[in-house]
């Protein structure tokens, strides 16, 4: 069972926010999004001119890249639209180095866009087409947050996780964040702060939940060759890996392991480290529960012993292991499908340019995307020059 | 046989075992049952209901019933700031299959996981909800 090997394959030579945290009515997702794009090619040295592969997924909009290439005006010989709700761009990115691998594209652009937080002023957009009719709607879940809730009341159960163990991941997010001025939420935030915030659906309070904000991103990919005469050092792709098992959190077959456990496995193995060679982790914290189970089934600690792990500053700044470097889902940016933010962080890392939040001589990152109710996985490992 | 609408056969089934407990003769008379399937194949209990069986891929699936009787694997409370707080759990069917659903008779922060609880149909929906096993025969004949 062997994955392929793209170990070096292929670079990120370009990566861009858009206007983050509320951008106000005037402006869509697709407007983040291109605005992003122009940014990250401009910082690779390319232009829409360049792009023949686009890979992109916008909440609610079934043919993203089409409203995106026509906006953009690419004409892409290579579209993916994978949809796996927060994960879709880390899938992005390793469907992008298969495809330059396999000469299907030469320069990929990964993009996202959401007005989450300004749609809230405008009116939801009208839904879909029905899906299969769930039994579940009768119980009112709040969804996503009473699945998570019900993996984190699981763990607690089984480990002895307790809600100060979750506060600390919350705290360590808020610490990262007051360093980064593009963070959203930048105030002081304590244990007792989280412990005292109002339950939603038990036991994750409001200060366990992610931001909801605008924000677009961009990820610019190209192949190892091509990235070494662009104006950034590249970022290559040592290893990616993708796996789910289940879409609603009633269908986990064990709600305190995540599919990550075969995600991280198939990306370690191509990039052939382990955990103890990764020097950042960014990983999709839409809730705290995420940050223990993910950093136990990424292999960073056994399984159960997260909260543990999360506590005395270990994950926030100065501590042993920088997570979540960009203040995470929880204090920077989360407008609904945050994994690009993974993406643009462990470069930014990795190049050296993350400021005051920098994790000096970092050669290796891991940024892992979850979409769903903890239900799609995707690994990416990265590195510099050197890791090669 | 597989069916068309599987998720039909459930929810009618719901509605068979509501008539059933008013005593309609004939009906499917099975207060506190909950329809489910089982691969005629590997014998897996399925549920939701499907018209493939996910454990080996058979499309041959029948219809039966649970006891009803089961474990609380999980349970969030929900706290709606302009209603009463409520129960979401997740129970495991002694028949081996799991169902997302609510406990009722019982104040909402008293569920715990590992609870052994019994399944009731519901009109409303309908819907299967669960009663606290421990508690039957005393207080939990409520409204």
């Amino acid at each position: 069972m062997n994955g392929p090997d793209l170990r070096g394959a292929a670079a990120i030579v370009g990566v861009a926010e858009s206007d983050l945290g509320e951008v106000g009515p005037d402006r869509y997702a697709v407007d983040l999004a291109a605005q992003a794009a122009a940014a990250a090619l401009a910082e690779a040295g390319l232009s829409t001119r360049d792009v023949d592969g686009l890979f992109c997924a916008i909440a609610g909009r079934g043919m993203a890249p089409l409203d995106v290439a026509e906006y953009l005006g690419v004409r892409p010989r290579y579209t993916d639209g994978t949809m796996v709700g927060g994960s879709s761009f880390v899938s992005h990115l390793y469907h992008a180095a298969l495809a330059i691998a396999a000469g299907a594209c030469e320069v990929a652009l990964i993009v996202y866009g959401s007005t989450a937080r300004s749609d809230s002023g405008r009116g939801r957009l009208a839904m879909g087409p029905p899906e299969l009719p769930s039994y579940e709607a009768a119980y009112r879940p709040r969804m996503p947050i009473t699945g998570y809730a019900l993996a984190a009341a699981r763990h607690m159960h089984q480990y002895g996780t307790t809600r100060a163990h979750l506060a600390e991941v919350a705290v360590a997010a808020r610490r990262w964040a007051m360093l980064n001025p593009k963070a959203f939420a930048r105030d002081p935030l304590t244990v007792e702060d989280v412990l005292a915030a109002r339950i939603v659906s038990s036991p994750l309070s409001t200060l366990d939940c992610c931001l909801v904000t605008d924000g677009g991103g961009a990820v610019v990919v190209t192949g190892a060759d091509r990235a070494r005469d662009l104006p950034r050092p590249p970022v290559y792709l040592l290893g990616a890996g993708e796996a789910h098992w289940h879409r609603s959190i009633s269908q986990m077959p064990d709600l305190t392991v995540t599919a990550a456990t075969d995600s991280s496995a198939r990306a370690y193995a191509m990039a052939k480290v382990g955990p103890a060679d990764v020097d950042v982790v960014q990983l999709y914290d839409a809730f705290t529960i995420n940050t223990v189970m993910f950093l136990e089934d990424l292999g960073f600690c056994a399984k159960g012993e997260g909260g543990d792990f999360v506590s005395g500053g270990r994950i926030a700044p100065g501590g042993a292991l920088p997570v979540n470097t960009n203040g995470g889902g929880l204090s920077y940016c989360h407008p609904g499908m945050y994994g690009i933010f993974t993406l643009i962080e462990a470069a930014r890392q990795l190049r050296g340019e993350a400021g005051d939040r920098q994790r000096p001589g970092a050669t290796i990152a891991l940024a892992h995307g979850n979409g769903g109710q903890f239900s799609s996985q995707v690994t990416a490992i990265l590195g510099t020059e050197q890791s090669l | 046989m597989t069916e068309l609408a599987p998720h039909r056969g459930y929810t009618d089934r719901l509605a068979a075992s509501i008539e059933g407990t008013a005593g309609a003769a004939g009906a499917e008379s099975a207060e506190g049952t909950v329809p489910f399937q089982r691969c005629d194949d590997c014998r897996a209990a399925v549920f939701y209901p499907r018209t493939l069986c996910p454990a080996c891929g058979s499309t041959r699936l029948s219809w039966s019933r649970s006891a009803g009787l089961g474990t609380v694997y999980s349970a969030s409370v929900l706290s709606p700031r302009d209603g009463l707080p409520y129960p979401v759990v997740l129970v495991d069917l002694d028949e081996g299959f799991r169902m997302m659903s609510t406990v009722v008779g019982v104040p909402a922060d008293e569920v715990r996981i590992g609870t052994r609880v019994r399944a009731r149909v519901e009109p409303d929906g309908p819907r299967v909800v669960f009663t606290v096993l421990a508690a039957e025969g005393d207080d939990e004949e409520e409204a």
